[in-house]
């Protein structure tokens, strides 16, 4: 591990009751939030949660209505270019110019940053399978994500924000794109915030979630915590059981056919007196990482969240 | 050892590469004195995150399967108990309830059972 860390303390983001309003809709609401320094977070949600717009402000694109957001330390709103250049940033659909050839793509960014690492821009490239001769209006959708990402690595960053790069990839550069995230974190100080759809490609590569519903924050936690924290219960009977009986922490309630799958976040002795009384032989089950997602973002209106948070 | 982790399952990740490295020792795949693999190294073979790796070797050291020589990495242990009595107890009663359960489905009787467990321990020890 390197011990090249500047302030080892300062998470790599924080925002404080972050809120951005379009009109009269609040898309993101109250954020509180924090990424630690070294971590890798997968930022989940469905489309329209706020992530994006969350992301936006975290740069200094989007002005919040409300609250604060610090990125390296420094406010986003007045981010100078020396701050600029330690974060690597992606949006979504990999935007390039289409007539150029990945060797001036290659060339085009390298003006803009000061540090430029050669090598790493063609150890990407390879790894996508991308050859730099190629028009960019050639290539596939995971080969121009590779050049983004590619031209990103090069410039060196201490922090990568990558605005769901995996989206329409396929399997092959998916892969490519994973092995590039744990490539880049192996060593401990640099930080990644990746928001993707792709649950087990999350839980591959990510040690910490953040789980957004409704422009809100409703999970923050280690992976393992996030995971250990949610527990569920098959229920055999015919009628909805949370419409008769209220169940502390629950998450979500889904029927099986003629049985319910009941999800619970940090259930407490209340919640398992409240589920065993609800009759009809009841039996916890496993849960996976991503029956756990599921269970939240399925439901748009969850009372129940936690934080294990290096926010709070 | 080829370890596989399959993400979406519901096993941590974690906990798939700590059993799997569990099965090698016990099936003799690996042996007492051999180096594992860097963590580093591990995470990047498998493409997972490695404070996921550093975490099941942890817990495989702390429970005595894997030890560490400073400055060289982790290597399988000798095979020395570090569970109490009720502990080991409780991982063999797991173990059995998981097999017995198994083995009732497939309608075997407790005889038949108990015959094929003999003849099993038999070849092993």
């Amino acid at each position: 591990m390197s011990d090249k860390v500047a302030m080892p303390d300062a998470p790599a983001i924080r925002t404080h009751r972050l809120t951005r309003y379009f009109g009269r809709r609040a898309v993101v609401r109250d954020l509180d939030f924090a990424v630690p320094r070294g971590s890798v977070v997968g930022l989940l949600g469905l489309n329209g949660a706020g992530k994006t717009t969350a992301i936006r402000m975290l740069m200094g694109f989007l002005e919040p209505t409300r609250g604060t957001c610090e990125i390296l330390g420094h406010d986003s709103r007045h981010l100078t270019p020396q701050t600029r250049c330690r974060i690597g940033h992606t949006v979504e659909g990999h935007f390039l110019y289409p007539w150029m050839r990945v060797r001036e793509c290659e060339r085009f960014s390298r003006q803009t940053h000061s540090s430029w690492d050669g090598a790493m821009f063609e150890q990407s490239v390879r790894r996508f399978g991308i050859d730099t001769a190629a028009k960019v209006s050639w290539l596939s959708r995971g080969q121009r994500a590779g050049v983004s990402l590619a031209s990103t690595l090069a410039a060196n960053p201490e922090l990568l924000v990558l605005d769901d790069p995996a989206l329409g990839l396929d399997p092959v550069s998916r892969r490519a794109l994973n092995e590039t995230i744990v490539e880049f974190s192996e060593g401990g100080d640099r930080t990644v915030l990746l928001s993707s759809h792709l649950l087990e490609d999350v839980e591959r590569v990510a040690d910490r979630v953040a789980l957004m519903v409704d422009g809100r924050m409703l999970v923050d936690s280690t992976l393992d915590d996030f995971r250990s924290r949610v527990a569920a219960w098959v229920v055999n009977t015919d009628d909805d059981p949370i419409a008769r009986h209220p169940i502390p922490g629950l998450v979500h309630c889904r029927s099986l056919g003629n049985r319910w799958l009941v999800t619970v976040a940090d259930p407490t002795d209340l919640s398992r007196e409240a589920i065993e009384g609800l009759g009809g032989g009841v039996q916890q089950v496993d849960v996976s990482f991503e029956d756990a997602v599921l269970a939240y973002l399925s439901r748009s209106r969850v009372d129940h969240s936690f934080f294990t948070g290096a926010a709070s | 050892m080829q370890i596989r982790v399959i993400p979406g399952s519901s096993a941590a990740i974690y906990r798939q590469i700590a059993d799997q490295v569990r099965r090698a020792v016990v099936s003799g795949d690996i042996n007492v004195g051999d180096a594992m693999p860097s963590v580093r190294v591990l995470a990047k073979e498998l493409v997972v995150n490695p404070n996921t790796v550093a975490k099941a070797y942890a817990e495989l050291i702390r429970d005595g399967v894997l030890e560490t020589q400073p400055g060289r990495g982790a290597f399988v242990a000798k095979r020395r108990s570090v569970f109490s009595k009720a502990e080991r107890l409780r991982r063999l009663d797991d173990a059995l309830d998981t097999a017995i359960s198994a083995a009732v489905t497939l309608d075997f009787s407790a005889e038949e059972i108990l015959a094929r467990m003999q003849s099993k321990l038999e070849q092993l020890m």
